[in-house]
């Protein structure tokens, strides 16, 4: 936009020069970096480690696109945002992308003009209890307290399914995971709900994780996505092939560990299209030849990245359930590099 | 000697404008407020071009739809299915609700820890300065927080009252502290109750009436009435007599622990609790150093001329030094109320549904309409403040020194 930056940055909502309709590709070249929304701090998801750097499932997408763009998968700024800010950075520019486990709805696809660009987990809303509060489902939860993170689908999906089952509930909507945990081990609430994967999350950090259950109803769809602003599809497309290339390269038995090997060695077209030794995939979207496959070795296929971070080798310990692939009964499944 | 001449007809040039020091701050004023006009224009033309650059639009049509949430303190009618201006609503209510309990709590804590501050006991005085220097120098956030914390952990949760031998038990059995909150009875109101109601109304205006008169009586004769025992039995007596001469039309519904909570009587909510004590406690702290230099303000000569003519203590402070002080005290303690409204919109931390959460949080969360709900909330403080400052000046205009 024409306004000058000084005075751009003064609007009150930060809705800055720079904003949507500009080519982020070339801002993020220019940059030099990729402007990353993300949560700030859920353990498994997104969370700076001992040493300060950002590790987490949310996270590895930020590398694997700054690997593929520009190369170097440490070229990220991340930017963490609440549940209350992530929209407006996005929209006004502050960010190039959000991978903030952000449930996919048609309002914010459509109303807030951001363009979601496929989904890294399918997740659903469930409830935490006590083991000795002796409830086994979530419809005998009449009358219970229950806490609920603001601002998020959580809210609304509780109260739906509360008001579907005729059943009544009291809500403490709590800021934060952090302040969610402390109020649900006081027993200032009965129950706690979020994502199933933060509930299990959250239990891994408690001293006695045995103690808690989740109850077996999940009560809503919450696919969790990465999300760009609406109107450049270009950057759109690179986000969203970037993605598709983690989840296919699992698929086609790619890794971290062999990819060299595979792309001298391999005899699948498919492979080495994505590998870019034959064909021109990565000219067709303004990059290079080899974008995949940097963004492939960054952090790993999307299995690895899942094991390494929420997987049941980890604290998180969560199944692959619907985030397997389609081959083994779950959900992923990526179009065809063609 | 010198000769008198006709003054130089006054001419006006342009120069004048900028040379003389008769219209240079004007010139000055005008150019000021040009440019602010102008960087607002810029800012909101900025904002309306990129918006449109975004495909986005300022509108307001979301207050109309469902809020799709619930709220746990509702002094309105309110349910998931209400619309967002509803829930709005609930928001302003709650938020004038905590800070109207908080602005009277606060005023007494002050009063009191100023005056105390004043004391002749070198170890009132000291504890005095402790609760202030501590309260006032660190940030209420983390009092809220603290207080809500020690609420939740240190009060039994609904389970310890259940079962043979439950850990902890009901006060007097119709008061329950759980770290939900505090329950107590709630009134039943029976057919004729309104006439103890209405009983009740008049024997406080009795009260006032008969200090009046005593007053009065004393003024013009010299008499001096008893006035505690008699506004004591003005307050109770006829409520009591006209309830049981109805037929006790007032009766009590005891909290009873169903399910998962108490159920029944009337909720006081922790978060509530937590807010109002936090914000109570933290601005009594400054309204005590108002209080405190207000009266030091009163020239020490008029307590001592008061002492002179026979004054008890008490009385010097209430009839000599207070009245005196009130025209210095008032003025900041505007700003303090207003500090505890604006204060209470931390009200989120511990949960809290005020228009900071409802309006400014859920709903522009799951709307995204940030500029439009962020407005709504400058406007409403504003309104808020602007109007607690106009109630507050008027009683500060018939407190203060009349010229005549």
């Amino acid at each position: 936009m024409k306004k000058s930056v000084i005075f751009g940055a003064l609007t009150v909502a930060g809705l800055t020069a720079g904003a949507a309709g500009a080519a982020t590709l070339d801002d993020v070249k220019a940059r030099g970096k990729l402007n990353c929304g993300v949560t700030t701090g859920l353990a498994g998801f997104a969370a700076p480690n001992a040493n300060g750097e950002w590790e987490g499932f949310d996270v590895a997408v930020c590398r694997a696109v700054a690997a593929a763009v520009l190369s170097d998968k440490n070229a990220v700024e991340f930017i963490p945002t609440t549940g209350k800010t992530r929209f407006t950075a996005l929209a006004s520019g502050e960010i190039d992308l959000l991978a903030r486990n952000t449930t996919w709805t048609f309002s914010r696809d459509t109303d807030l003009k951001f363009d979601f660009i496929g989904v890294n987990y399918y997740d659903g809303q469930g409830f935490m209890v006590p083991k000795a509060l002796g409830v086994s489902s979530a419809k005998d939860l009449d009358g219970a307290t229950v806490c609920v993170q603001t601002g998020t689908t959580t809210e609304l999906n509780l109260a739906d399914f509360f008001r579907a089952n005729n059943i009544s509930y009291e809500p403490v909507p709590i800021e934060t995971n952090a302040e969610g945990q402390q109020q649900y081990l006081a027993g200032a609430c009965d129950t706690y709900t979020t994502d199933a994967s933060g509930l299990a999350a959250t239990r891994a950090t408690f001293e006695t994780p045995g103690d808690h259950i989740l109850l077996p109803e999940i009560i809503s769809k919450e696919p969790l996505g990465p999300l760009v602003r609406h109107g450049d599809n270009d950057w759109g497309d690179i986000v969203r092939w970037t993605l598709n290339a983690l989840v296919a390269a699992e698929e086609l038995g790619i890794t971290s560990a062999n990819i060299e090997e595979m792309t001298a060695n391999t005899t699948n077209p498919e492979v080495a299209r994505m590998m870019g030794t034959e064909g021109d995939l990565g000219k067709m979207i303004g990059l290079d030849a080899e974008w995949s496959k940097r963004a492939i070795m960054a952090e790993g296929n999307y299995g690895e990245i899942f094991a390494k971070n929420i997987g049941e080798e980890t604290p998180i310990g969560l199944a692959r359930g619907l985030n397997a692939q389609w081959t083994d009964g779950g959900l992923l499944y990526a179009p065809p590099f063609r | 000697m010198t000769t008198l001449t006709d003054p130089d007809k006054e001419s006006f040039r342009l120069s004048m404008l900028l040379y003389d020091t008769r219209y240079r701050s004007i010139t000055m004023q005008v150019i000021a407020l040009g440019l602010l006009v102008a960087a607002f224009w810029f800012l909101g033309s900025n904002l309306a071009a990129n918006l449109r650059a975004a495909g986005l639009n300022i509108s307001y049509s979301f207050l109309g739809a469902p809020a799709g949430y619930d709220i746990n303190q509702t002094l309105i009618p309110y349910t998931s299915r209400s619309s967002n201006l509803q829930a709005a609503w609930v928001g302003i209510i709650n938020t004038l609700l905590v800070a109207f309990l908080a602005c009277i709590t606060a005023t007494i804590f002050g009063v009191i820890a100023g005056v105390l501050r004043l004391s002749n006991n070198w170890l009132v005085r000291k504890l005095m300065a402790v609760y202030v220097e501590i309260f006032r120098n660190i940030p209420v956030l983390i009092w809220i927080l603290i207080i809500y914390t020690i609420m939740t952990v240190s009060t039994p949760a609904p389970n310890a009252f259940r079962g043979e031998t439950p850990t902890s038990t009901m006060f007097l059995d119709a008061f329950a502290f759980t770290n939900r909150g505090v329950y107590i009875p709630a009134p039943v109101w029976g057919p004729g109750s309104m006439v103890v109601v209405a009983t009740f109304v008049l024997s406080i205006i009795g009260v006032f009436a008969y200090r009046r008169y005593a007053t009065k009586l004393l003024f013009d004769t010299g008499r001096l009435l008893p006035t505690f025992w008699p506004s004591v039995a003005i307050f109770f007596l006829p409520s009591i007599l006209v309830f049981f001469v109805m037929g006790s039309p007032i009766g009590l519904e005891y909290p009873a622990l169903k399910g998962f909570n108490f159920q029944g009587g009337i909720q006081i909510g922790a978060p509530l609790i937590a807010l109002w004590f936090a914000l109570s406690i933290y601005t009594g702290a400054f309204i005590a150093e108002n209080v405190r230099a207000g009266i030091q303000a009163v020239s020490r000569g008029q307590s001592e001329a008061a002492a002179a003519l026979g004054l008890r203590p008490g009385r010097i402070m209430n009839l000599v030094v207070l009245p005196q002080a009130l025209r210095v005290i008032i003025p900041p303690l505007i700003s303090q109320y207003l500090n505890i409204t604006k204060n209470s919109s931390l009200a989120i931390l511990v949960g809290y549904a005020d228009i900071t959460a409802t309006l400014g949080g859920i709903t522009l969360n799951q709307t995204g309409r940030a500029i439009e709900c962020v407005t709504l909330l400058m406007i409403f403080y504003l309104i808020i403040s602007l109007t607690i400052s106009f109630g507050m000046n008027i009683y500060n205009n018939s407190t203060k020194l009349k010229e005549r």
